[in-house]
């Protein structure tokens, strides 16, 4: 088994981003399409740094996980708004379409998916981000068979890339609603245990809370702590 | 580099001199942040060696830890995704008794710090003494929670806060620098956040 031992050092300089699309697919989540100046191939589930600068040269940067996968033609990101997030709030709020922004990626070695390996990612609210990746990678080379994603949200409307995830097969539950016969509430061991034949890999992404209630239902599965890699969020990102 | 269009400072400026380039003040928030499934560590079956490049090969149980002389570091902490804290206080002790136990032979330069997890981080041996490194346990006069790297990680607050490992288990000393896990993953060899080191090549 890959250990923390095989990564490879990287090393990443800044570039520019243009903003060529944008949506607000809710008030409090924002999605970008970006065109990278001198774009290096990215893993799914590494990500860029955003770096915002003010006229008197202050500045601001946060990391955001990639959605899109490598053959794609634009980087995407899908940044949640929290209320203060000197970034967040400036992307959903001020950028347009056409501004470039400084941008330097992909960072990330562990947290990344090798397109290979038969991996399960067990993912939270916009820690759905990452899977979008690991999934858009999947299909295009046609081997969806190495890859199952059980996504978790409050409910429909708030768990981003709702509709994709759908389409791919994904594992959707619901904490705050009712659906297809499943009572609202957080995922059961049982609810994960039917995911995990051939499974080699893990990846668990999204709040703090909702890591270590996924690393948490693993370890009830029997899964050994050393296949588990785990991505957490919190208001630093 | 260009100015972001409608980007403008809306965070006051930190009290004079405390917060580095790129660094915001989080307050009372501690964000968590970790690659690897959170272990349970019980502070009995807990210890740390220091060994390498030392004349005298060291572990330290969770009771012997605690015989050697307590102290306390106060003061602020810097994360490399850009949130700083201030005024925390952790105890424990510090690295220089483990090193003044464990005899540096005179080649050793660099240390590689071990988690439990398998988790490591490099450092210049000389980021490591001076009064400048801990290894603690008390967070607030309280046990430092696991999420924080309790029951133990170590305390290297003048560098971003991944060089401070939790569930720190072993201090490796080694004539030359080899990265640790962040480091490989592009992230600076030393971390000096006045210095904004964050990743390889700044």
């Amino acid at each position: 088994m890959a250990s923390m031992e095989d990564v490879v050092p990287t090393v990443t300089t800044w570039s520019t981003g243009r903003i060529i699309e944008k949506e607000l697919p809710r008030p409090d989540q924002v999605r970008l399409r970006l065109l990278v100046e001198d774009r290096q191939h990215h893993a799914p589930g590494q990500h860029y740094v955003i770096r915002l600068r003010a006229p008197d040269d202050y500045t601001a940067q946060r990391s955001y996980s990639l959605a899109s996968a490598d053959h794609e033609p634009l980087v995407e990101l899908l940044v949640e708004r929290l209320p203060g997030g000197e970034v967040s709030e400036f992307l959903a709020d001020v950028a347009e379409v056409g501004d470039v922004l400084e941008v330097r990626g992909p960072i990330g070695r562990w947290f990344v998916w090798d397109r290979r390996t038969p991996s399960l990612a067990l993912v939270g609210g916009t820690g759905v981000v990452p899977a979008i990746s690991m999934l858009r990678a999947a299909a295009h080379l046609r081997r969806p068979d190495l890859l199952r994603v059980l996504a978790v949200g409050r409910d429909p409307a708030s768990l981003p890339y709702r509709d994709e995830l759908a389409r791919s097969g994904a594992t959707l539950l619901y904490t705050r609603h009712d659906a297809g016969g499943r009572a609202h509430g957080a995922p059961t061991a049982e609810e994960v245990r039917p995911l995990l034949d051939g499974v080699e890999r893990f990846f668990v992404c999204g709040s703090p809370r909702f890591a270590t209630l996924a690393e948490g239902l693993l370890a009830e599965c029997g899964v050994e702590p050393g296949a588990v890699r785990v991505e957490q969020f919190g208001a630093s990102g | 580099m260009p100015v972001t269009r409608g980007f403008f400072r809306k965070r006051p400026e930190g009290p004079a001199g405390r917060l580095p380039p790129g660094q915001y003040d989080t307050g009372s928030g501690w964000p968590v942040l970790t690659a690897e499934a959170t272990p349970r560590i019980e502070p009995e079956t807990w210890s740390i060696t220091v060994d390498g490049l030392v004349d005298r090969p060291t572990t330290w149980t969770w009771a012997d830890a605690h015989q050697l002389p307590a102290s306390t570091y106060t003061g602020d902490i810097h994360c490399v995704t850009t949130w700083s804290k201030f005024d925390v206080a952790f105890t424990g002790v510090s690295v220089d008794v483990l090193l003044d136990a464990a005899g540096p032979q005179v080649d050793a330069r660099y240390v590689l710090v071990h988690s439990s997890t398998g988790y490591t981080t490099n450092l210049p041996l000389s980021d490591l003494v001076g009064g400048r490194a801990w290894v603690v346990w008390d967070y607030a006069g309280r046990p430092l929670p696991v999420e924080h790297g309790g029951p133990v990680r170590l305390l290297v607050p003048h560098l971003y806060f991944w060089k401070s490992a939790k569930w720190v288990s072993r201090l490796e000393l080694l004539a030359e620098d080899r990265p640790g896990f962040w480091e490989r993953n592009g992230y600076h060899d030393r971390g000096d956040p006045w210095l904004e080191q964050r990743y390889q090549g700044d």
